[in-house]
């Protein structure tokens, strides 16, 4: 049996059974705008964005909850569409506080640039005014209720990608919010400060704290890494404005497939610690440390060595090598060790 | 890692992250996955989620990922062995194994199945405090399975029995023939993000790269050629703590510490203080001047993670790529250039310019590592190992037609009480680990804006009933002390632990918990009971 096809602006497809509209679109090179879609998750269809008509339905669907059936005709690119897309559009616009200038997500908004691709150039509708004041109280997000579209992505994020189920909608009507068990701030909640909400929300509600007024989108190169923290290794973007690293975001690694935990997302700034070690250092006589040139230290490390190997033999001396240090490093590190100085007196810590 | 590789041949985790959402069972032993590896906490939880999968829980604490569990028991601390022989015993009293692979996969089988006749479930009850009904829900739900996973982390490895406690978890699969195949397996979670690749690279008393024995006159012939090595040493070294203690008696004169805190991270502290100042000489690098660095000679500068190039090996035996994003501050370098620029002065031929020129001599050395090279980590993401040949994909699941060793092997195990047992002075059970928020010794996270806002202090945890016997208030100081040390810190009193346990992280210099534990150690991994020990709660007036 051959699969099921269906026609997408008059092209006649085939699909998996299973796929939505929007999965079907997407294979064949067709694009329907997006807001409240995340991917791996249940749908939801509340921002009707990726509205698009299927012959015979009574009204618009939303292609990202419709499922595919075969021998549908489907039009994402028609006059009703657009006008439907372009009104919710502008009613989203309008539902709180969207001034871009003042909002630390311009220049990555789904919505600044949806509205920029309907030419969207002046708000018709009069917005209601702000009902949740924005909380900041926690070290690492900012949420900012006037600016939240209840698409529902971060709850999306939070329940379905990560599973900390921490919040969901609460309340009616005008009155929606997103909030946590009791509506507590995060930090007295079950958040764990994944940040994957931050990481899907599409417009400014949700924000890194730390990042603030650190660089825009377009000022920063992305750097993809691996995390410095635990096993999973996963994939991330450091984010790099004038040569400090400003912001962390989660990548499609093979493990982590978008996800970050909260030591891998929010714990770089260790990178600018005054604390930081510049310069090598030797003790003295004194006990006190004293800044030395490499040439030195690294001479009087090769001596101290030589000596101990010439008194006591190789396997006087030993050396710790890193766990956190990288593969190359740890294959010189037990070179050194054996060919060096001709000793397996070498070890980490994994044993710990 | 000791375990894994007698029973199978290789010690690295069978199965790979995602592919876990797809399990149908997961037995948690010993791992608070969703604190210490959060990512895979979420795979897990998706498996439930999504797929219905089921969990078994088995932890002496109320771990988060108990909510999620099917099924959740208790252990007594240091008592997992007796557990996973029990569960073992019920599989065989009730033909639940899988014998056709038993037959066709396996050798020893007969003296496992003569030694667990001991762990009858009601008897492991007695061990255990397992209620024995609870023992065989445990085995029946992870035999029936098609597919079912094991993980474990420190909660199995840091005693005593370690090595013991893995091989047992190996018995277990191999019993069931949960192993070669999707969503199933044994699959231990590193802690530290390079552990995976240090042990690779020969960062090992007895290993060269890629597990090869310093022992083997075939392979000491070959790296001394490849290495353009007049001679190399053949008598495998000293471990981590066999180091301390040489140090602490005088055998050991010099030691290079690259960046690591055994003052923090390493059980009984005292001791290793005291071995580290009887060193001759003392070199540290690192980035930050750590309670380790404090103590020695030279101190070297290292440039972070960000700021430098090279790889990582994840604990799916996944090879992925690190790359520098800004400067080292000041006069800081990367280890490898430091290293580098030792070598030379130790006599070595050494011109290391980039980290790609040190892949491809690992690449040539060892055969694990053969297939990949930084080109292809740029193009592809990641690869994991082993990747034999540059055409290779990579191996996302081990043992899938034989095991590394041939035959899978079968041990035979008992249990053994932990080395410290509270008493009447010392009537609590001490059990160590990490949080969520921080990592290690701290010298990162708690410089980190946020994180050590968000558990800026060392506390304890302690049973409310325990609690109101001793009198102590949540968040109120409380004194523990062990035969070794004390240290002071404040309580959380919840019931994530029984009556009688109580738990700290280990991440505090200031209330360093291993100044608490001891340095019994594992006869064969080496591995410090950091797990189990008695220590006596006071009240601080
Ligand atoms: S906070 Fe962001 S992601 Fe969450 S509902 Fe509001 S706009 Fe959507
Ligand atoms: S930070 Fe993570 S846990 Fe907290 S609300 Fe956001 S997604 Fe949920
Ligand atoms: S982000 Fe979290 S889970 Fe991922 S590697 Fe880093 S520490 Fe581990």
């Amino acid at each position: 049996m051959g699969m099921p096809t269906l026609t997408i602006d008059g092209k006649l497809v085939e699909f998996t059974p299973g796929q939505t509209i929007l999965e079907v679109a997407k294979a064949n090179g067709i694009n329907i705008p997006t807001l409240c879609h995340l991917k791996d998750t249940t749908p939801t269809g509340a921002c009707r964005i990726c509205l698009v008509e299927v012959k015979g339905a009574r009204t618009l669907v939303a292609s990202c909850a419709m499922p595919a059936g075969n021998g549908m005709e489907v039009k994402t690119d028609t006059e009703t569409v657009h006008v439907s897309r372009r009104l919710n559009v502008e009613l989203l616009l309008a539902s709180g506080n969207h001034n871009c200038l003042t909002c630390e997500k311009n220049g990555s908004c789904k919505l600044q640039s949806l509205a920029y691709a309907y030419g969207i150039t002046d708000i018709r509708f009069k917005g209601q005014t702000q009902q949740y004041p924005a909380e900041t109280e926690n070290p690492l997000i900012i949420r900012d209720f006037s600016r939240c579209i209840l698409c529902g992505r971060c709850v999306q994020a939070c329940n379905e990608i990560q599973v900390n189920r921490a919040i969901g909608y609460g309340y009616r009507g005008a009155k929606s919010k997103i909030v946590t068990t009791g509506d507590r701030p995060y930090q007295d909640s079950d958040c764990v400060f994944c940040g994957q909400c931050v990481e899907v929300c599409p417009v400014g509600a949700l924000t890194e704290k730390k990042a603030v007024g650190l660089g825009r989108p377009w000022e920063t190169a992305k750097v993809r890494t691996t995390c410095p923290y635990c096993g999973v290794g996963c994939q991330m973007d450091l984010h790099v404005k004038d040569g400090k690293v400003v912001k962390v975001t989660a990548a499609d690694g093979q493990s982590n497939k978008e996800r970050l935990c909260v030591k891998g997302r929010f714990g770089y700034d260790f990178i600018d610690s005054p604390e930081r070690l510049t310069t090598p250092l030797i003790k003295g006589e004194d006990g006190r440390f004293q800044e030395a040139s490499w040439d030195e230290a690294l001479t009087l490390v090769a001596k101290k060595f030589k000596a101990i190997k010439k008194e006591h033999g190789a396997d006087a001396l030993a050396g710790l090598t890193s766990a956190r240090a990288t593969n190359e490093e740890n294959y010189l590190f037990q070179k050194l060790f054996r060919a060096g100085v001709g000793t397996n007196n070498v070890d980490h810590c994994a044993r710990l | 890692m000791a375990g894994l590789a007698a029973s199978f041949g290789s010690g690295a985790m069978t199965n790979s992250i995602q592919e876990m959402e797809q399990c149908q069972v997961a037995l948690v032993i010993g791992s608070n996955t969703t604190e210490n590896h959060p990512v895979i906490g979420t795979v897990l939880r998706r498996a439930v989620q999504r797929g219905g999968a089921k969990i078994i829980v088995a932890d002496p604490r109320r771990i988060g990922l108990v909510e999620d569990a099917a099924l959740w028991v208790r252990q007594r601390p240091g008592t997992d062995l007796a557990l996973i022989n029990a569960m073992i015993h019920v599989i065989l009293k009730e033909g639940l194994q899988d014998q056709a692979f038993i037959d066709e996969r396996t050798e020893n089988f007969e003296a496992l199945k003569e030694s667990v006749r001991k762990y009858a479930s009601a008897k492991a009850e007695k061990i255990t405090g397992i209620p024995a009904a609870d023992i065989e829900a445990a085995a029946r739900l992870y035999a029936t399975a098609e597919r079912a996973a094991i993980f474990y982390a420190m909660g199995i490895t840091q005693h005593v029995t370690g090595t013991d406690n893995v091989k047992a978890l190996a018995n277990l699969a191999m019993v069931c023939g949960h192993l070669g195949k999707p969503g199933s397996g044994v699959n231990p979670l590193r802690g530290q993000n390079n552990v995976q690749g240090a042990c690779d690279m020969g960062g090992l008393p007895g290993d060269l790269p890629g597990y090869q024995k310093v022992a083997n006159k075939e392979v000491l012939k070959r790296f001394k050629e490849q290495w353009n090595a007049k001679k190399l040493p053949s008598a495998p070294g000293l471990t981590l703590m066999e180091i301390m203690d040489a140090a602490h008696k005088g055998s050991i004169k010099g030691l290079f510490i690259l960046g690591e805190n055994p003052m923090v991270s390493d059980p009984d502290t005292g001791h290793v203080e005291k071995a580290l100042e009887r060193l001759d000489f003392l070199v540290v690098a690192d980035i930050f001047l750590t309670e380790t660095a404090a103590l020695a000679d030279v101190v070297l500068p290292g440039a972070c993670w960000a700021e430098k190039e090279g790889t990582f090996t994840n604990t799916e035996r996944r090879v992925q790529r690190v790359r520098k994003a800004v400067e080292a501050p000041g006069q800081a370098r990367a280890d490898w250039e430091l290293l580098n620029d030792l070598g030379q002065r130790l006599g070595l031929d050494w011109n290391y310019k980039e980290p790609k020129k040190i892949f491809k001599e690992i690449a040539e050395v060892t055969p694990a590592y053969a297939g990949i090279s930084h080109e292809r980590l740029d193009s592809l993401g990641s690869l994991q190992w082993p990747c034999p040949d540059k055409k290779h994909p990579g191996t996302p699941i081990l043992h899938t037609k034989a095991f590394t060793r041939g035959k899978g092997l079968f041990h035979v195990l008992e249990h053994q009480e932990p080395v410290e047992r509270a008493d009447a002075r010392y009537p609590f059970t001490l059990t160590t680990g990490r949080n969520l928020y921080h990592y290690h010794t701290r010298t990162m996270t708690g410089r980190s804006v946020g994180l050590n806002d968000l558990a800026p202090t060392c506390k304890v945890e302690i049973n409310p009933a325990d609690a109101a016997r001793l009198g102590v208030n949540n968040g109120e100081l409380v004194q523990v002390s062990s035969r070794r040390g004390k240290i002071v810190a404040s309580a959380c009193v919840i019931d994530r632990v029984a009556p009688g346990v109580v738990f700290l992280p280990f991440h505090y210099a200031d209330a360093a918990a291993n100044m608490l534990t001891i340095g019994a150690l594992d006869p064969v991994a080496k591995i410090p009971e950091f797990k189990v020990c008695a220590v006596q709660l006071k009240k601080v007036a």
